[in-house]
């Protein structure tokens, strides 16, 4: 079987008119009735094809992000104040048109000769994830579907190892006996790969420590979230929703901005607060005091203290990046103070 | 006399009326392919309004079917020089006429590959930031980003240099073509080289984590991508009559039995190395292989593709292979198999579990397979309209001056010549 290079018999060569559109030389210019009919057909027949597949499209609700100024606004480094404050004033009115409320928005910078730190008692943590819900709250996280930056892990004791951890454990009364908890968020690495993987340095270390995202610029390929060995970051795979009244006017353009759908997010060590001298919203829910969360470049500091007096660890240590997020356990006789001595009894 | 512009844009303008041309099989496949793609791209629409829910990614296991695609069709794409290297280096007679369909096959396959990557995109719109932002040379993303790009460009140069020498009944000038010819050889190499690089480079999935990504991504490439070109050569010579000889054909399957055997070898190391070792890091492995904790969705999919391979393994080392339909059914087998090692084999087990341990396991929505469907569509549909467009011109039927159909007289000597040179090399 042979599909004729050039076929002409399967169009109407009789009114003279070849159809293969390559023979100029031949071919009379325009077209009979016929033809042209069945080519504009054709023609419409394609265009309203294409013009239903698109159809969805008049769907498109948040179309208030794909404006003009959200297409002409630079990279945050690369504004200077006055873009700044106009990319503010953006966002304001933006949430004041969706949640009916004026938040206070501000760019807030890091401050000078402070580097944050992290350290979680695993021997205080109750696991009563008070810290997971109170983040969703200061954070304006979506609530449905409800994307949370601290995943709480049930071990049983007798084990570091976190793949034996239980992720959605049910309790009506917290701790299990046979259990202690590790809740695991951002470790804001010294060394963090998703800063290396992201194509478009959406995402990037601030002076203090933190790895923090522009919203604005991120392109939402999700290299970041495949490239982080903490499970620490989280993609907006449909349109965040948050309830009116749910919403945290209290905000900053690098932290808890409302995001758009495509974009990752993830926790910030509240830079909102915390550069502002506040804790961290899921510190300050803590009932037990498990969290702890300062300067260490501050050698009165309690972070500080922890990391010279405590066996400290830290998480997956074997891949390098330096996290800024330790854990500890209590300890009955710190090694530093000083134990009774006696006689060995041995060949000495 | 008219200017180059005027009669560049009359050939362009002569070919786009071509691909509207054909008898009724070639309407109907056409037509196919057309409803098709347009059911992917209503489809991408649902998915551009409501966001990457409407697949069934989750923030555990975020890259899948699309990623996938991407990273076999990357592969499709670098085995193009598979054609070139034999023709080009070792002056191979037998495949020479038939090295522009494997640089076309790249062609489309790179466009493929960059559409599967917009579709994954959470925001397309956004594009643009790469050209503002470009973190290269950290980001082994940006490094694709170029790879790709400009493999799709010299390809697309050395196929529309000699088509339009072709077309204007020039010998194309050496010096225009081979440098490029040799820079995509290494450039093929590299684009599938550095896409291993993306997986292989992360630490936090010991399942990528692996130096033998790389090799094992250019050995499956190699094997899926000539099977692939065997069984459209036939087609071609089916449809068209353009003379493919049974001596290409067997040099392809040359290369196509030592890239599989090299695969599964790598296969086996990889495996071997994994559950000797026993060590925790290979929880990925043994989900993907056993499933753990009652969860198994995969261990089809995988012992399905190492069937598959194996099978045409055997049946190309032995003398069955001689029979056509046998190393037919070799080459769609391994195509199969490839595809599910790539994509349920390599790219969705990486992230099961979870770096933190979590167990989540994934399966495509319709929408998403949908849009893949559409984007393979789509990809046929310009490899048809390439193919149709590129015959005629290397019979020298559509060329600067000639009124072909009217003189078929000269298109059958020019036929019969072509297949007279295919028909004597050794």
């Amino acid at each position: 079987m042979q599909l004729p290079i050039m076929n002409t018999d399967s169009q109407n060569s009789s009114d003279g008119e070849c159809g293969c559109g390559t023979c100029q030389y031949t071919s009379r210019p325009g077209m009979t009735r016929r033809s042209f009919l069945r080519r504009g057909t054709a023609a419409t027949g394609a265009v309203a094809a294409i013009a239903a597949s698109l159809n969805p499209l008049r769907e498109l609700t948040d179309t208030d992000d794909f404006t003009v100024a959200k297409f002409i606004q630079k990279h945050y480094k690369e504004m200077d104040g006055q873009d700044m404050a106009k990319a503010l004033a953006g966002i304001s009115a933006q949430v004041e048109k969706r949640y009916d409320v004026r938040p206070n928005i501000r760019d807030i910078k890091p401050m000078d000769g402070v580097e944050f730190v992290y350290a979680l008692n695993l021997t205080r943590c109750i696991g009563c994830r008070k810290c997971v819900h109170a983040c969703v709250q200061e954070n304006n996280q979506s609530r449905s579907p409800e994307i949370q930056y601290i995943r709480v892990l049930e071990m049983p004791r007798g084990t570091n190892d976190i793949e034996q951890g239980n992720h959605h454990y049910e309790r009506a009364t917290v701790p299990s006996e046979d259990h202690y908890y590790m809740p695991i968020q951002c470790h804001q690495c010294a060394n963090p790969p998703c800063v290396k993987v992201c194509p478009v340095e959406a995402t990037w270390q601030e002076p203090d420590g933190i790895t923090v995202i522009d919203y604005d610029w991120c392109i939402g390929c999700r290299y970041c979230e495949a490239a982080c060995p903490y499970w620490a970051r989280r993609f907006n795979f449909t349109k965040p929703s948050i309830p009116k009244d749910k919403i945290n006017p209290d905000m900053s353009y690098l932290s808890n901005r409302p995001r758009e759908k495509g974009v990752m997010e993830k926790c910030h060590f509240c830079l909102h607060r915390t550069r502002e001298g506040k804790m961290p919203a899921c510190l300050e829910v803590c009932p037990t005091g498990a969290r702890k969360f300062g300067n260490v470049l501050d050698p009165n500091s309690d972070v500080r203290k922890i990391l010279e007096t405590k066996r400290v660890f830290v998480l997956k240590q074997e891949v390098g990046t330096l996290p800024r997020f330790f854990y500890y356990f209590d300890e009955r006789d710190p090694i530093n103070k000083k134990i009774p001595t006696g006689p060995t009894g041995g060949d000495t | 006399m008219k200017t180059i512009t005027q009669e560049y844009t009359r050939f362009l303008w002569r070919c786009f009326r071509l691909s509207f041309v054909g008898n009724w099989k070639y309407y109907s496949w056409m037509f196919a392919l057309s409803v098709i793609a347009l059911f992917g791209l209503n489809a991408y629409a649902k998915q551009f309004v409501q966001g990457l829910g409407t697949t069934g990614l989750t923030d555990q296991v975020s890259w899948g079917l699309y990623i996938a695609n991407f990273t076999y069709l990357v592969g499709v794409a670098a085995a193009a020089v598979m054609l070139v290297i034999p023709v080009y280096v070792y002056k191979n007679k037998d495949l020479h006429n038939l090295v522009i369909f494997g640089e076309l096959l790249a062609v489309v396959a790179i466009i493929m590959c960059l559409l599967f990557i917009t579709v994954d995109l959470g925001r397309p719109d956004r594009f643009y930031h790469m050209l503002l932002r470009f973190n290269f040379p950290i980001s082994i993303l940006t490094w694709d980003v170029i790879a790709l790009n400009g493999y799709l460009l010299l390809n697309l140069h050395i196929c529309g240099y000699l088509i339009w020498c072709a077309y204007n009944k020039r010998k194309p000038t050496r010096k225009f073509y081979i440098p490029f010819v040799f820079i995509a050889i290494a450039w093929a190499i590299s684009i599938h080289t550095v896409t291993a690089f993306l997986y292989s480079g992360l630490g936090a999935r010991p399942f990528w984590n692996s130096a033998v990504i790389a090799p094992r991504f250019l050995a499956s490439a190699f094997a899926a991508g000539p099977a692939l070109i065997i069984l459209t050569l036939q087609v071609i010579r089916g449809v068209t009559g353009y003379p493919v000889s049974e001596k290409a054909i067997s040099t392809l399957k040359g290369i196509v039995t030592v890239a599989l055997g090299v695969n599964m070898f790598l296969l086996i190391s990889e495996v071997f190395t994994e559950f000797y070792t026993g060590a925790s890091h290979s929880v990925s492995a043994k989900y993907l292989f056993f499933g753990v904790h009652g969860n198994h969705a995969l261990v089809p999919w995988i012992w399905t593709a190492i069937g598959l391979n194996s099978l045409a393994l055997v049946a190309l080392l032995t003398p069955m292979s001689k029979r056509r339909w046998v190393l037919n059914l070799a080459c769609i087998a391994m195509i199969m198999g490839i595809w599910i090692e790539k994509g349920m084999g390599l790219i969705v087990p990486a992230f099961i579990p979870s770096p933190i341990g979590e167990i989540v396991e994934y399966v495509p929505t319709l929408n998403e397979v949908l849009v893949c469907t559409g984007i393979w569509a789509f990809g046929a549909l310009i490899y048809t309209i390439l193919i149709r467009i590129t015959i005629p011109v290397l019979y020298g039927e559509l060329t600067i001056d000639t009124v072909y159909h009217t003189d078929p007289a000269l298109i059958e000597a020019k036929k019969q010549e072509m297949n007279d040179a295919a028909s004597v090399s050794p």
